[in-house]
């Protein structure tokens, strides 16, 4: 529980933090809220050699609605998320699954672009982010980029941000006014990561489903979008067997770890009634 | 107003103003907690102090090729690195256990579990000796290992105890195996086997105490000071037994005891943990007699939840016998106990299985036989008693949980077989059979209390109608009520029967009164977070009458405490306490005839009331123990010696035993298999109550860590023996979120021969708590043919049931 020795840098700008991660090379790692890196590093499991701080940039915070999008700026915290007017408004489901990660105290401080960097599957926004549709602003030495969150995570730990890039905001598409969505996450107790979850986003139209988005949390080496379990409850009424078929078809993409949390088959199952669950909440709160 | 009521409310109110026994007096030492001021030993901050960090094995079983230290020992800042070569010509590379075995120090020439200590690295600071850790280099041969203990004594097992594997002989008697420490056995085995032979009804099920960990907050951790000079250590450190651990440090170092200060300062939870001595407690030492340079060791959580006592692992098949009525005839045991690599566990010399002879319970059973076989595997060493006495955890969910099963194989109500088969009030001083002597107990009266209370009848009509809707298919929940019914055993111990090293498990206290009324006294014990400063205050405030703000209990320093044997077992009230109450009443006896001779009466023309001797018949004239103690010190009594102070040690004549009814509503989700405690309702008899909200504190952590242990909480192996999980990410403590609500309540059934009826309380939640969620869980399924569910209870498991029993095709 003691880390490795390093150095601390903290800029005042992204394009400081960029000059700075493209000098100090690979042994070199963004701090954000740290709440997944430096137990990391109090485990001895990374080691960076160097820390840059992305606390003393002022830019990388808030939430604005830009056309039909939100912005929020990576440093933005979870508790800032949670207290969102404007989350609140156009895209609960944010603010409903912040206030499932870890704790008040860790929410303080654990930061909205961190928890979707890292790539840790455990990490709850990321499967949020792919069932909204969100796309992820990067600042690296050859410039910006937007990275779509479906296409932005390849492993535990991988993520398609190159070294030397900085996750700097997310926009995510406002989903149609009167959707319905809901956060489901299992855990063993208040902080644990998921041992399953799942977002889903859904319009209804005269009792019946137009459009559905399904993400699923911990269940694979990376965040899963269940597109094919979404697809297959669009035109239906969200009758017991299109759920079923749903379930079924998130399922069937699960690959999940045993772990303390249970064995892979009961992560996959729980996986399932989560969808589950979040799809009779989401139908609850659907206007139409 | 009469002069009666007159003379009744003047009492009252002095009554009130001591804080004495039974009030609910507010704990002195939370000013200081509260306020992040308590002083911990990692606080202890000494100058030129020097701090130790552990070289670990990543093996479970490895032969250790060579370890070389010098890249370590090149690292700036690092001061020196002690392996077993260091310590084998001072004779310390191995070390005592409490249990008769030995422990190695440092890994010598094998390693026995994962994580085990190889090297100690002492550094300028914390950060460079974990750096320098990764620095020493150490080749290994892995060996197979031995991870299940039913694997232990097969003919084929791979030796783990070389070092004592030509010694068929063990502190507690013959060894079967080289994987064998032990086998204890009590109880008439002839006369048990002919009732079961000729039983109506009998169940067998093989009953499993997984194993846990006592997970204090604070971890284990020490500072050794050796004074080169004057020859003098001094040890501050995590130690629930003080006292114990400066006669070990003696006896293993060869410093004269009195030239050796132990102090314990506030400590952080003990739970079992605190009691035995650990491989960095010695290596702190060693390093400071070698360096003369203050050093310090503080584990981090991993190494305490994997390598520092465990609690449990005992797998029991449990047997009952009984007439078809219902009337238990008999009951038979097997223990296969899990020790890990060394005997380690923390029990009075003579009870290798501590009292898990207790198992009979609160029931009257004519005939037992108990027999535990304990054995080595490549785990970490232990078995402690984790928030009880000694495996009496494990004793009461054999018989709580037996019971449930030979009343589902009756037919019977759970709880009516239970009052068909209670140890009858009249019966006490009860004799078992297995050879316990229990004190005190008015069972049926808190069982129909408790039954009454949470509406047994109407929770059981309830829970039928939800039985058959979750038949119909219109609930996916199930509703569980949990039951048990604890005799506790506590307050160890006697002489003839409990010593730790060849010392009697007596307690002490020492009271002085000073010339102005106030007092300092000091115990043979050591609070861990149990709230001594308050308590003691208070039995001494009412035996003595002096305001229990006006004294101050002090424990932990080895130099001005009498000698006791510590805190554990719930044994500070029952022995400790009443060596209090003596003392304090010592006190008292010189205080009458200091007072008599004030009054110039006899001294049986005095009589005591609430904080003064008064002369019978004229109330007017008296003398508080104030003005008592001035007297004491500046006109005692021709031929009396001045002062006002006394000590006791107490040997207690008998154990306690405490009991209690404890009822739980579960609902659990079928699908997902998580558990909801809808409610829990503790009903506990520990004798004359002290602080009533100090016991509602102690049943409220009780009850929390029961619920822990029966509903997630594990020290789990792989194959390979690598320990899961040992950390708080896995390791199930319960938030407050989790935590279910208590609600408390009690009977009171004194102790008859403890001085002031006291029988201890502590442990008795997590003793009765642990059957009662497991019953629950069982019960809720039992409809369903479940059979026996083991523990832990987590959510995956259960699911695992419900899939077994083909209850999630429908879902």
């Amino acid at each position: 529980m003691i880390p490795g020795t390093f150095d601390y840098y903290r800029p005042q700008t992204v394009d400081d933090a960029v000059g700075l991660l493209s000098k100090l090379g690979e042994e070199a790692s963004v701090l954000a809220g740290g709440h997944s890196l430096i137990p990391l590093m109090k485990t001895r499991f990374a080691s960076p050699h160097h820390l840059v701080d992305l606390s003393g940039i002022g830019d990388l915070k808030g939430i604005s609605v830009e056309g039909d999008d939100i912005v929020i700026g990576a440093m933005t915290t979870q508790f800032e998320l949670i207290a969102s007017e404007e989350l609140e408004r156009h895209i609960p489901i944010i603010a409903e699954t912040s206030r499932l990660i870890a704790d008040p105290q860790i929410r303080y401080k654990g930061t909205f672009g961190g928890n979707v960097a890292n790539g840790d599957p455990g990490n709850d926004m990321p499967a949020v982010m792919m069932c909204l549709g969100a796309s992820y602003s990067v600042s690296g030495p050859d410039g910006n980029r937007d990275i779509a969150a479906r296409d932005f995570y390849q492993g535990a730990y991988f993520t398609a941000l190159e070294h030397g890039e900085i996750l700097t905001a997310v926009r995510i598409p406002i989903p149609a006014p009167g959707h319905g969505s809901a956060y489901e996450k299992l855990k063993r107790k208040v902080g644990d990561y998921a041992t399953a979850a799942a977002a889903v986003v859904i319009t209804m139209a005269g009792g019946t489903c137009t459009s559905a988005s399904i993400g699923l949390t911990n269940v694979s080496e990376t965040p899963l979008w269940a597109s094919d379990a979404a697809a297959l409850l669009v035109g239906s009424s969200l009758d017991k067997a299109s759920v079923d078929a749903a379930v079924a078809a998130a399922e069937a993409i699960t690959n999940p770890a045993s772990d303390m949390r249970g064995p892979a088959e009961y992560r996959t199952k729980m996986a399932g009634i989560m969808v589950r669950r979040a799809l009779e909440r989401a139908k609850s709160r659907a206007k139409g | 107003m009469n002069d009666q009521t007159k003379i009744d409310q003047d009492r009252a109110e002095r009554t009130e103003k001591l804080q004495g026994m039974g009030c609910k007096r507010k704990r002195v030492e939370d000013i200081r907690f509260t306020q992040g001021k308590g002083s911990y030993v990692d606080d202890l901050k000494l100058p030129g102090m020097l701090f130790g960090d552990f070289v670990r094995s990543p093996h479970a079983h490895a032969r250790i090729k060579s370890i070389d230290t010098s890249r370590a020992k090149a690292l700036p800042g690092v001061i020196a690195v002690l392996t077993a070569a260091d310590l084998k010509p001072l004779g310390l590379h191995y070390m005592p256990t409490l249990a008769g075995d030995v422990q190695a120090v440092l890994a010598e020439e094998k390693v026995l579990f994962q994580n085990q200590e190889v090297a100690f690295v002492i550094a300028e600071d914390r950060y460079i000796a974990s750096d320098a850790t990764e620095l020493v280099d150490v080749e290994y041969e892995a060996l197979p290992c031995i991870v299940d203990p039913f694997k232990s004594m097969l003919p084929d097992a791979p030796i783990l105890r070389e070092d004592i594997q030509d010694k068929m002989t063990g502190a507690h008697g013959p060894r079967k195996h080289p994987n064998h420490i032990f086998e204890w056995m009590i109880g008439d085995k002839e006369a048990t086997d002919a009732v079961f032979a000729n039983a109506d009804v009998t169940i067998k099920e093989m009953l499993v105490d997984h194993r846990t960990h006592p997970s204090p907050l604070e971890t284990c951790q020490s500072v050794a000071s050796f004074d080169k000079v004057k020859g003098e250590l001094t040890l501050w450190g995590t130690f629930q037994a003080p006292h114990v651990i400066r006669t070990v440090v003696s006896l293993i170092s060869g410093l004269p005891e009195h030239k050796i200060h132990v102090i314990a300062p506030d400590i952080g939870g003990g739970f079992g943990n605190k009691v035995g001595a650990y491989a960095g407690y010695v290596c702190s030492v060693v390093g400071s007699i070698v360096l003369g340079v203050p050093v310090k060791w503080v584990e981090d959580r991993m190494e305490n939840l994997s390598t520092t006592s465990f609690a449990r692992d005992y797998h029991m098949t449990t047997e009952l016998a009984a007439t078809k009525e219902g009337k238990i005839q008999a009951m038979r045991v097997h223990v296969l106990a899990d020790h890990g690599a060394f005997d380690a566990c923390a029990d009075p010399s003579k009870w290798p299985a501590g009292f898990m002879n207790i198992c009979t319970g609160s029931y009257d059973i004519p005939v037992a036989h108990l027999a535990v076989d304990g054995v080595y595997t490549n785990k970490a060493s232990g078995g402690v008693a984790y928030r009880c006495s000694f495996r009496v955890t494990e004793a009461v969910f054999a018989i709580e949980r037996a019971v449930e099963v030979l009343a589902q194989k009756l037919g019977m109500d759970a709880a009516e077989l239970r009052i068909k088969n209670f140890i009858k009030a009249e019966q006490f001083p009860y004799q078992s059979a297995l050879g316990w002597e229990y004190d005190s107990g008015d069972y049926h009266t808190a069982m129909k209390k408790a039954m009454d209370t949470i509406g047994y009848k109407e929770l059981r009509e309830e829970q039928a109608k939800k039985r058959e809707a979750f038949k119909r298919g219109e609930t996916r929940e199930l509703m569980g009520i949990g039951i048990s019914f604890f005799t506790e055993i506590v307050g160890a111990g006697p002489a003839k029967n409990c010593d730790i090293l060849g010392i009697a498990m007596f307690d002490s206290a020492e009271i002085r009164i000073h010339p102005t009324g106030s007092v300092i006294a000091r115990m043979g014990t050591k609070s861990q977070g149990q709230g001594h400063e308050t308590t003691y205050a208070q039995i001494i405030a009412t035996e003595i009458g002096i305001p229990a703000d006006d004294i101050m209990i002090e424990e932990g320093n080895t130099d001005t405490a009498p000698y006791g044997l510590g805190t554990y077992g719930s044994r500070s009230t029952p022995v400790a306490g009443a060596a209090t109450a003596v003392a304090a009443r010592k006190i008292k006896a010189k205080a009458q005839m200091i007072a008599a001779h004030m009054l110039e009466v006899h001294e049986g023309d005095l009589e005591w009331d609430v904080d003064r001797f008064r002369v019978k018949g004229l109330p007017e004239k008296f003398k508080t123990m104030k003005e008592i103690a001035w007297a004491a010190y500046n006109s005692p009594p021709p031929n009396m010696e001045p002062g006002l102070e006394a000590v006791n040690y107490y040997e207690p004549p008998n154990m306690t035993y405490p009991f209690g009814a404890y009822f739980c509503v579960m609902d659990i989700d079928v699908d997902t298999g998580v558990a909801k405690t809808r409610r829990f309702y503790a009903l506990d008899d520990c004798g004359t109550r002290i602080n009533p909200m100090i016991i509602e504190g102690q049943v409220h952590g009780g009850l929390t860590e029961a619920f822990a242990c029966a509903m997630g909480q594990e020290i789990r192996y792989d194959e390979q023996g690598n320990v899961m999980g040992a950390s708080f990410m896995d390791f199930f403590l319960p938030t407050a979120v989790e935590t279910p609500n208590w609600e408390t309540d009690h009977t009171v059934t004194p102790s008859p021969h403890h001085p002031i009826g006291a029988k201890g309380v502590g442990e008795s939640p997590h003793v009765g708590g642990v059957p009662c969620f497991s019953n629950a869980v069982n019960d809720a399924y039992a409809f369903l043919g479940a059979g026996h569910i083991q523990m832990p209870h987590d959510a995956w498991r259960l699911w695992k049931v419900g899939e077994k029993l083909g209850l999630h095709a429908s879902a």
